[in-house]
């Protein structure tokens, strides 16, 4: 996400203000003024066969987009864009462009930064959305239709191309509100003004998607039901679950998961209302670790620490999440596995194991460390939830699907965080979501023809 | 470091940058700030007779922007003085009066009749001036009354109105010129044969700068409509080298001095006008956009150039390049070079691989052994230089000559021996060998 990192409020001693509680949580970085996009946009090289767009999940076509940017067509570089990416609005604000576009740029060989590539994208594709027109229109009627389950970006991926190619689709949404982690999960200083619903709205003005909410698959809506009632699924339900830790006293007031944390905060109207402890533990090391310790921050918490049972070399957070934590005054504590949680009728602290390698396999140095907590977040990984799947061939216990997007049964597909299909990032759940509308379409139309032969 | 006193046709000052005739020099306010911030000299703005003319009122500039909105080519139509022309003469008198140790000329502009010239002569003279520029150049307003360019792309009426001027005034003349025309050693020819001391080159080309999509109007519109104005500014720098350098290698013009403007930014343009032949250079649109401190950056830069160089005064360098300056047909046609790509320096951009591949030889690999790496191949390179242009990375393809062997693309040995075009084999209308 660039290279500038932005400083938060933060409480040394004392309480934030609320209105400094509520300007943390505005965006990590302002949107480009059109004078500037221009100028950076003549950074990009055009280069031939562009290792950014190589390095794109949904192979977005990045020196075009950029040079219509440049030419002074942002609507039209907002539509190169979406016409790959349709959630293009959150993965300009939210992809790690670090680890992708970005990491490969050949400018940063010159000039020691790459092209803002993230930055340029936001700034076309809001422009656009900002007007309402939507750039897209539906292929003739085909009169098929397909449910999808969950309205996270894969299945609003799905959705998307799927009617944009002139079939209908029904979303079955377990909640009450569609974005899927677009609305639940991702930091909120990076969807700042509401974007998610926002970026929804537009994507359904294509039409024929239709939402229902508060409907649960394996809860009080079937696999069987919809696969006689549709001519077809599509399964986006994500990962739903979140792994547990076995250490005793893990039950305590006061502990919790990282997820339903930020999820907590994500749907306060009022951020200063959540409260947060003045000491924080968060327990992991990838990038949900990091936005719980910055937004505990960003409430006020003066001391937050993240623990982890590994060195700083295997975090998979990103060098970039790390970078924006430490300025922030997130202090980092490796080789630390949680090994008990302590206090009398809420959490007074954690005590950990010390951990080292030995020939290669992690085990506890024998020593231990106690870090006193009056908050603590596990954010040690999310998990399968396997409700509602029965009949569903798993591997590695997600969605098996094959190279078309199918699943083991005929006319189910799956995308998304549920399958293994890559990286769980939004934008690989965008790629899955449009690659299944595309095969599960072509293959309809292929068996339709051959029945009209 | 180097001296970098300047003597034009006589006219002396401390370093050869003057400030063009144009709005930096239009009232005594601006060339009084010039000559403070270290100006050289100056061509006042155009006088011509009473009444005044009179200007738009609403925007008179146009721009071409780079990418980065830095301005590289700028238009006008903006006349000649609009004041009267004893407010500007007064102001004049005093500059010279307070400023004795710089050039001072007056840029003119009255009709193309003897009586005219001769009525403001003298009014001239009396200020003290220098000597007087004859602005032969305006492309737009004044030349659809007759003057400017009007006179400029008519031979015979710059021959007469110079002749007309050398009897009305000892002051040197110089002559501006017009690029508005199809080739410059005409209009400088003519001059030189009405006895001009001096050619200055180029005033603004015909231009429309950009059109208003909204108002289906050129820019700048003025009430709805727009029209043709005069381009300057760094994009014409090329043009107005290349007329110096026509002039300067001319035979019939035998060291005629020139002033040399267009497009002059940087002590390096200045450098190039006068390796080239110019005499002196003058600066217009720079000073608009940035403000007259420039002439700090241009004087120190060249004369730290001059310092690395050896070169002692100005005239070491005037007309260096002007022998290496040919026709088409005298270069070499047995010099072979082939680009050569730096595998360290190069960032794999590609963009050498597709212009070549698309528009020239299809002379650069896209992928070696699977991976993507770019090289040239000899078989197949002209040595045209179209990848050494379109790579971002400087030096990083350069040009290199073969001078033994055989060229791997046509199999032929390599000849030192210089072959040119008029000799040449395949050139029907060569000269006999001996
Ligand atoms: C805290 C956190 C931060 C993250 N930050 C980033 C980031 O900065 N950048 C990034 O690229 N990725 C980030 N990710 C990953 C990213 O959010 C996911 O990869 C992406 O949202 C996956 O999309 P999806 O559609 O597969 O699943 P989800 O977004 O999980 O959507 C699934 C949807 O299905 C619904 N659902 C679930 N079960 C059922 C059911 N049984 N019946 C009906 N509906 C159901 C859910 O309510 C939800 O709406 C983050 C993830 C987390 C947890
Ligand atoms: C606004 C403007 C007004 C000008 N007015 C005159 C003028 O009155 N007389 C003249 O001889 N040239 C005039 N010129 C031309 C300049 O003196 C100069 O020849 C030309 O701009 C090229 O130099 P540059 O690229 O440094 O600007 C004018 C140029 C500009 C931009
Ligand atoms: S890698 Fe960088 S310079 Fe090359 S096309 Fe992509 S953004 Fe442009």
């Amino acid at each position: 996400m660039g290279s500038t990192v932005k400083l938060f409020k933060t409480a040394a001693n004392g309480k934030l203000a609320p209105s400094d509680i509520e300007s943390n949580f505005d965006d990590l970085h302002p949107i480009l003024s059109s004078e500037y996009a221009v100028v950076e946009a003549s950074r990009c090289l055009y280069c031939f066969d562009a290792p950014c767009l190589n390095a794109c999940p949904t192979e977005i076509n990045i020196p075009k987009f950029i040079k219509q940017i440049y030419s002074g067509d942002a609507d039209g570089a907002a539509t190169t864009i979406l016409s790959e990416n349709i959630l293009g609005g959150t993965c300009a604000r939210a992809c790690p462009t670090e680890e992708l576009c970005e990491e490969v740029c050949v400018v940063t060989q010159t000039e020691g930064a790459p092209v803002k590539i993230g930055q340029l994208q936001r700034f076309a594709v809001e422009g656009l959305i900002e007007k309402g027109e939507h750039p897209f229109r539906r292929a003739p009627e085909t009169g098929r239709r397909f449910a999808v389950v969950g309205a996270g970006p894969a299945g609003l991926a799905f959705a998307h191309r799927f009617t944009m190619l002139g079939n209908s689709v029904v979303i079955f949404e377990k909640r009450e509100k569609p974005g899927g982690l677009n609305e639940y999960g991702l930091a909120e200083y990076k969807m700042a003004g509401d974007f998610a619903q926002r970026e929804v709205a537009f994507l359904l003005q294509i039409g024929g998607i239709e939402m229902r909410y508060g409907k649960a698959l394996g809860e009080n809506i079937a696999l069987d039901q919809l696969k006689t009632e549709f001519d077809g699924v599509f399964i986006g339900v994500g990962l739903g679950d979140t792994r547990k830790l076995p250490a005793s006293g893990v039950t305590l007031p006061g502990v919790e998961d990282a997820v339903e944390f930020i999820d907590r905060l994500r749907q306060a109207p009022a951020k200063a209302d959540v409260s947060i402890g003045a000491n924080v533990v968060v327990i992991g090391g990838g990038n949900t670790a990091i936005d719980a310790a910055i937004q505990a921050r960003c409430l006020g918490a003066q001391n937050v620490t993240i623990a982890y049972r590994r060195g700083a070399a295997s975090m998979s957070a990103t060098a970039w999440e790390q970078q924006l934590a430490a300025a922030n005054g997130v202090n980092f504590v490796h080789w630390a596995s949680p090994h008990e949680f302590v206090g009398k009728e809420r959490i007074e602290a954690v005590v950990f194991n010390r951990m080292e390698l030995v020939g290669g396999a992690l085990k506890e140095t024998g020593e231990k460390m106690t870090i006193p907590a009056d908050c603590v977040f596990l954010a040690i990984g999310q998990a399968m939830s396997h409700v509602g799947l029965d009949g569903l061939t798993l591997d590695g216990g997600k969605i098996s699907v094959n190279e078309q997007y199918q699943t083991s049964v005929d006319g189910i597909y799956a995308g998304g965080d549920c399958t293994a299909t890559g990286v769980d990032l939004t934008v690989q759940a965008v790629e899955d979501g449009k690659q299944a509308a595309i095969c599960a379409d072509a293959l309809l139309r292929k068996r339709s023809a051959n029945v009209a032969e | 470091m180097a001296n970098l006193q300047s003597n034009f046709v006589g006219i002396k000052s401390p370093n050869p940058f003057w400030l063009a005739s144009a709005p930096p020099t239009d009232k005594e306010y601006n060339v009084v700030r010039a000559f403070r911030a270290g100006w050289g000299g100056v061509v006042w703005k155009t006088l011509g007779e009473d009444p005044p003319v009179v200007n738009v009122n609403g925007p008179r500039y146009g721009a071409v922007y780079s990418g980065d909105r830095r301005l590289i080519g700028f238009n006008n139509i903006e006349l000649i003085s609009d004041r009267p022309l004893d407010v500007n003469l007064r102001e004049i008198k005093a500059v010279k009066r307070d400023w004795p140790d710089r050039a001072v000329v007056v840029s003119l502009m009255v009709p193309c009749e003897e009586e005219a010239w001769k009525r403001v002569l003298p009014r001239v003279e009396e200020t003290g001036a220098d000597g007087i520029e004859l602005n032969f150049g305006c492309p737009h307003g004044m030349s659809e009354r007759g003057m400017g360019s009007a006179v400029g792309q008519v031979p015979e009426y710059i021959e007469m109105v110079t002749r007309w001027c050398k009897q009305h005034t000892r002051m040197p003349v110089i002559v501006k010129l017009t690029p508005n025309i199809t080739d410059i050693r005409y209009p400088a020819r003519a001059a030189k044969a009405g006895g001009a001391d001096a050619v200055s080159m180029i005033n603004t080309i015909n231009s429309i700068v950009s059109v208003d999509l909204d108002q289906m109007a050129p820019n700048p519109t003025v009430g709805g409509k727009g029209t043709h104005g005069g381009y300057c500014g760094p994009a014409v720098r090329p043009i107005a080298l290349n007329m110096v350098a026509e002039v300067a290698r001319d035979g019939d013009m035998a060291g005629l001095p020139i002033s040399g403007i267009g497009g002059v930014e940087t002590w390096r343009d200045a450098a190039e006008f006068l390796a080239l032949g110019a005499g002196n250079v003058q600066v217009c649109t720079a000073a608009m956009v940035y403000g007259f401190r420039i002439i700090e950056e241009m004087q120190e830069g060249l004369g730290r150039w001059m310092d690395e160089k050896g070169y002692n005064s100005i005239d070491d360098v005037v007309g260096r390049a002007v022998p290496h300056v040919t026709d088409w047909s005298h270069l070499n046609l047995n010099y072979i070079a082939k680009a050569v790509i730096d595998q360290e320096a190069c960032i794999k951009c590609g963009r050498c691989y597709i212009a070549c591949e698309d528009t020239s030889h299809q002379a650069i690999t896209a992928t070696k052994d699977g991976a993507r790496h770019f090289e040239v191949l000899s078989e197949e390179c002209v040595g045209c230089n179209l990848c050494v242009s379109v790579c971002p990375v400087e030096n990083c393809i350069t040009m290199e000559q073969l001078t033994e062997g055989v060229d791997p693309r046509t199999k032929a040995p390599i000849s030192s021996e210089h072959l040119e075009w008029t000799a040449h084999p395949n050139n029907p209308m060569r000269r006999a060998a001996e």
